[in-house]
């Protein structure tokens, strides 16, 4: 595994607001065909983390960001999509008030040969997947009809949907299955399995570790801004993870 | 889409949005501006069914229609300008002062359009880098963009009436079709650029985005700032247009130019079904809705009521289409 290029890379990577250091000099690095659940209590800086890699915070200076290989100087939101990175974001990253359609293609919208629009294509293309991959029938889901318009479980469909339709070669979910039913759940599960077998890769942030365990193939463990663990899945079971966890939370530190 | 024997294509009961609720606003304000002009057709028959009042509409309803137009742009996005009639003035005082300097006619247009975009990305800038309410921020920029204009010409006018002036003025405000004036034919047509430019570009549908929710078109990547900018930086063009276009109309330039567009220009977007909270908003409802408000000051008039209903109208007008809006939305949040 590690003779290979990381998808991603970070070194060093630090983020301060103001007075706080939410993230303090995280080196960490996905590799392709990798899933990995990022762990941590709340406020241990999981979704600022998310939010660098996806160049929404810039990182502090002396921090660097690595895409296969190669340093990116100038990180930003728009560049980390068009490498391939995508995020489904906790809070979904949605404008209610517009059609399906735009949130869709939102920031990413499909033009035509003259360099306009190309609004059909957007619909047919947002129809297609939504019932393609999500399966949807219900009424709400017409690609004019507002996102507001739909339940929770529909509003991350179109969150994960987009993510899949543009065949990033590493996916982010950000505690996607908050809010969700069983049912709407196992479908996010099967989703992050999928990006597995296609040889993608992906970051997986979840609450309920029993999630994150059975679909992942290693675990890093953050704790106020820090890497404190690393492990393969391999390495460790469960219950030494859930037992590691409370130590960390507790002391700060991973190890007895 | 092709027709398959072989493959069913994928089951859905996936509804369109109902006709009312697609189009139930423009609906509403068609119906408004019909109903208006029904009243005045009977009320004021005589006015009302010579052309001289369409005539008339024609000529002064653009010079704060190009301004209400790309007002919606910016109001979509979240954000507001009140420095648009100053901007105007100042834009239309650089044309004058150039030309009156002896410059040629179209340096001193392309440089008034200059100072009105310079001025929209002040505006912007201000907004964006500093995180500052455009409302607040729009009302001392209005202040400071008529101050430097009232300071510089002292206070005092420019005739327009130089035979020099004749080219632009025919091209400007003519009348070319029927007696139309021009300035009617200019408003159709920035309302079709500015209607390409929001419903087919890029730029256009983050303008929805941006402000339909901000943090969420950041995290997929809209570059909020450059928008708002951008969208100012187009009032900023379209306010020295205007001012250009008052002013030749009139063959003279007011220093106080543009201090009764303003209402008239912000009512407009908003009785064309424009969200005040942004994300939504149509060119052609802000483009019918200025002729309502126009048809409005003109009808009170020749129905034979003074003045000062035109406020009570336009009050009524304004408080029903917001609530209107209020109406809408929450009948359809989930």
């Amino acid at each position: 595994m590690s003779t290979q290029t990381p998808v991603i890379e970070l070194k060093n990577v630090s983020k301060t607001f103001g007075e706080v250091n939410s993230l303090s000099g995280i080196n960490l690095a996905i590799y392709p065909g990798e899933i990995v659940g990022l762990l941590g209590d709340n406020g241990a800086g999981k979704s600022t983390l998310v939010k660098t890699i996806m160049g929404f915070h810039k990182p502090d200076e002396g921090g660097e960001i690595w895409f296969k290989g190669e340093r990116i100087p100038d990180w930003s939101v728009a560049k980390a999509r068009a490498l391939g990175i995508e995020t489904i974001y906790q809070e979904r990253a949605l404008c209610e008030q517009q059609p399906i359609w735009r949130n869709m293609f939102m920031g990413r919208e499909i033009k035509n040969k003259f360099g306009k629009l190309d609004v059909k294509k957007m619909k047919s293309e947002a129809t297609r997947l939504m019932s393609e991959h999500m399966g949807f029938t219900s009424t709400a889901v017409h690609p004019d009809n507002p996102v507001q318009t739909m339940s929770g479980g529909e509003k991350q469909g179109v969150a994960i949907t987009r993510a899949l339709y543009f065949e990033a070669e590493l996916v982010i979910l950000d505690e996607p299955t908050v809010g969700l039913s069983l049912s709407e759940t196992k479908k996010t599960l099967d989703f992050v399995q999928n990006i597995k077998n296609s040889g993608r890769s992906a970051i997986f942030i979840d609450h309920n570790i029993f999630h994150i365990y059975p679909a992942v193939d290693r675990m890093i463990v953050l704790d106020r801004g820090r890497v404190a663990g690393n492990y393969k899945k391999s390495e460790i079971t469960m219950d030494e993870l859930i037992d590691s966890m409370y130590r960390v939370a507790r002391t700060g530190n991973i190890k007895e | 889409m092709s027709e398959n024997t072989e493959v069913t294509p994928p089951k859905t009961t996936a509804k369109p949005p109902s006709f009312w609720r697609r189009f139930g606003m423009q609906f509403g304000i068609w119906a408004v501006g019909i109903g208006i002009w029904l009243t005045f057709v009977f009320t004021a028959s005589e006015t009302f069914t010579s052309k001289d009042i369409y005539l008339a509409f024609a000529s002064t309803t653009p010079m704060f229609a190009l301004m209400a137009v790309p007002l919606t742009l910016i109001i979509i996005t979240g954000e507001i300008d009140l420095s648009f009639p100053s901007i105007s003035a100042l834009a239309t005082g650089v044309f004058a002062k150039y030309y009156s300097g002896g410059g040629s006619v179209w340096v001193a247009l392309i440089l008034a359009l200059f100072a009105g975009v310079v001025c929209g990305y002040i505006n912007g800038w201000l907004t964006t880098k500093f995180s500052i309410p455009s409302l607040v921020i729009t009302i001392g920029t209005g202040f400071l963009f008529r101050g430097v204009e009232l300071a510089w010409m002292n206070g005092s006018g420019v005739e327009l009436t130089d035979s020099g002036l004749d080219g632009i003025k025919e091209i400007l405000v003519g009348r070319t079709f029927f007696g139309i004036a021009n300035q009617f034919w200019w408003t159709i047509l920035a309302t079709a650029i500015l209607w390409h430019i929001l419903n087919r570009t890029r730029f256009g549908a983050h303008i929805f985005l941006t402000g339909d929710n901000k943090v969420s078109a950041q995290l997929m990547g809209v570059n909020v700032t450059k928008v708002k900018m951008r969208t100012f930086a187009i009032m900023g063009f379209f306010a020295a247009f205007a001012g250009l276009v008052s002013s030749l109309d009139i063959s003279y330039f007011w220093p106080t130019m543009g201090e009764g567009q303003l209402m008239n220009a912000i009512a407009a977007v908003f009785l064309g079904g424009t969200s005040v909270f942004g994300g939504i908003g149509t060119l052609t409802g802000t483009f019918v809705g200025s002729f309502i408000i126009g048809g409005i000051n003109a009808g009170i008039v020749a129905s034979g009521l003074t003045a000062f209903f035109t406020q009570i109208f336009f009050g009524l007008v304004i408080i029903l289409s917001v609530i209107l809006q209020a109406i809408i939305s929450k009948r359809i949040k989930r």
